[in-house]
C-alpha cells in the first residue's frame, strides 16, 4: 500500500478566525509565547500496489480540484510506502 | 409564454421549496431538478437553492460541484443560461468558478440568523433589474460560513466593473471583504447572494417582501425576451 499525504492550508492572505480561536484558547491556558495559530486539513490516501503504482498527476488534479480550492487554499502533496 | 426557473435538489438543500414558491408568486412556473440527474429539462434559468449540500463536508458547496446536474448547468451558464445562486448556492457557484471569491467561516465563529439590511449597488443584472440603484432592502440572512473573500485585484476588478450585486448596511454580519452581500458575473446573468430572497416574498412569513424583486427580474427578463 502506498499512502498520498495531501495538506491543505488557507492561503496566508486569507483570515482564519478558527486558528485565532485556537491561539485565544493556548493563551488561556498559559501558553505563553504563542505568535499565531493556523489550522489546515490534512488528507491520507491509500493506493492499492506501491509508491511507483500512484498516478501521481492524477493526485495532484484531485488535490486541485477537489481537496483544495485555490481561491483561498495553498495545498502540499507528498506520497509514502 | 411561461418562464420556467429550475430549482435544484441537492442532498442536504433545505431552501429549494421556498425558492420554487418564490418562483410561483412572482408569475414563473418553478421545475423541480435532481442533483443526480444531468438533464435540466429545458429551463430558462436555475436557482441554486440555500442548505447544506452534502453535509457542507470538504468546504461547503465543494462536492456539489461535481454533482451530474451541475456538469450541465455549469456547461449551460457558460453560454448564456442565467443561474441565482442563494447562500450555498452562491458557496457552489463560487466552488465552480462560475463567479469569483470564495466564502469562508464567518469572521466572529458563530451561524448568523437575522433580517439583514442590505443596499442593491447593482440593477444591471438579469436577477436584479426590477430593484432601483441604491435600494435598500431587508431580507433574512443565515449561515455560518459567508464571509466573501477574494485577492485585491478580483475585489478592485468586481467594484470597477459594478458588479457588486448588494452590499451588507449597518452591520457587516460575516466579515465580508467590502460589505460584500452578492456579486455577479462579466454578463450580470449569473448572480450569487448570501442573504435569502426567497424568505421574503410573502408578509406572513417574511420580514418584508423585499426578496420578490431577484424572482421577478427574472420572469420579466424571460417574458420581454420571449419571441
Amino acid at each position: 500500500m502506498a499512502r498520498v499525504i495531501v495538506d491543505v492550508m488557507l492561503k496566508p492572505e486569507i483570515l482564519d478566525p478558527q486558528g485565532r480561536a485556537v491561539s485565544g484558547a493556548l493563551t488561556r491556558l498559559g501558553i505563553t509565547g504563542v505568535n499565531d495559530v493556523r489550522q489546515g486539513k490534512r488528507f491520507e490516501i491509500t493506493i492499492d500496489g506501491s509508491v511507483a503504482d500512484v498516478d501521481e498527476s492524477a493526485m495532484h488534479s484531485i488535490a486541485k480540484e477537489l481537496l483544495s480550492n485555490p481561491v483561498i487554499e495553498d495545498y502540499t502533496l507528498r506520497i509514502e510506502p | 409564454m411561461t418562464a420556467r426557473i429550475g430549482v435544484v435538489t441537492f442532498p442536504g438543500s433545505l431552501d429549494d421549496r421556498d425558492a420554487a414558491r418564490a418562483i410561483r408568486i412572482a408569475g414563473g412556473e418553478p421545475v423541480v431538478l435532481w442533483h443526480a440527474d444531468d438533464d435540466v429539462r429545458g429551463v430558462d434559468a436555475v436557482v441554486l437553492p440555500g442548505g447544506f449540500s452534502y453535509g457542507d463536508y470538504l468546504r461547503c458547496g465543494a462536492i456539489a460541484k461535481f454533482a451530474p446536474v451541475m456538469g450541465t448547468v455549469i456547461e449551460q451558464a457558460r453560454t448564456g443560461l442565467p443561474v441565482l445562486g442563494i447562500c450555498n448556492g452562491f458557496q457552489i457557484l463560487c466552488e465552480s468558478h462560475l463567479l469569483p471569491g470564495a466564502l469562508t467561516r464567518n469572521d466572529h465563529l458563530h451561524f448568523i440568523c437575522r433580517d439583514q439590511r442590505l443596499r442593491i449597488d447593482s440593477t444591471d443584472t438579469v436577477w436584479t433589474a426590477a430593484y432601483t440603484p441604491g435600494e435598500e432592502i431587508v431580507i433574512p440572512l443565515k449561515n455560518g460560513e459567508g464571509g466573501y473573500v477574494a485577492d485585491e485585484s478580483t475585489l478592485d476588478a468586481l467594484e470597477a466593473e459594478g458588479r457588486v450585486v448588494a452590499r451588507y448596511l449597518e452591520v457587516n454580519p460575516n466579515g465580508s471583504r467590502h460589505d460584500i452581500a452578492g456579486v455577479a458575473d462579466p454578463t450580470g446573468r449569473i448572480v450569487g447572494l448570501m442573504p435569502h430572497p426567497e424568505h421574503a416574498v410573502e408578509a406572513l412569513t417574511g420580514p418584508s417582501t423585499d426578496g420578490l424583486g431577484f424572482f421577478t427580474s427574472m420572469v420579466t427578463s424571460l417574458i420581454e425576451s420571449a419571441p
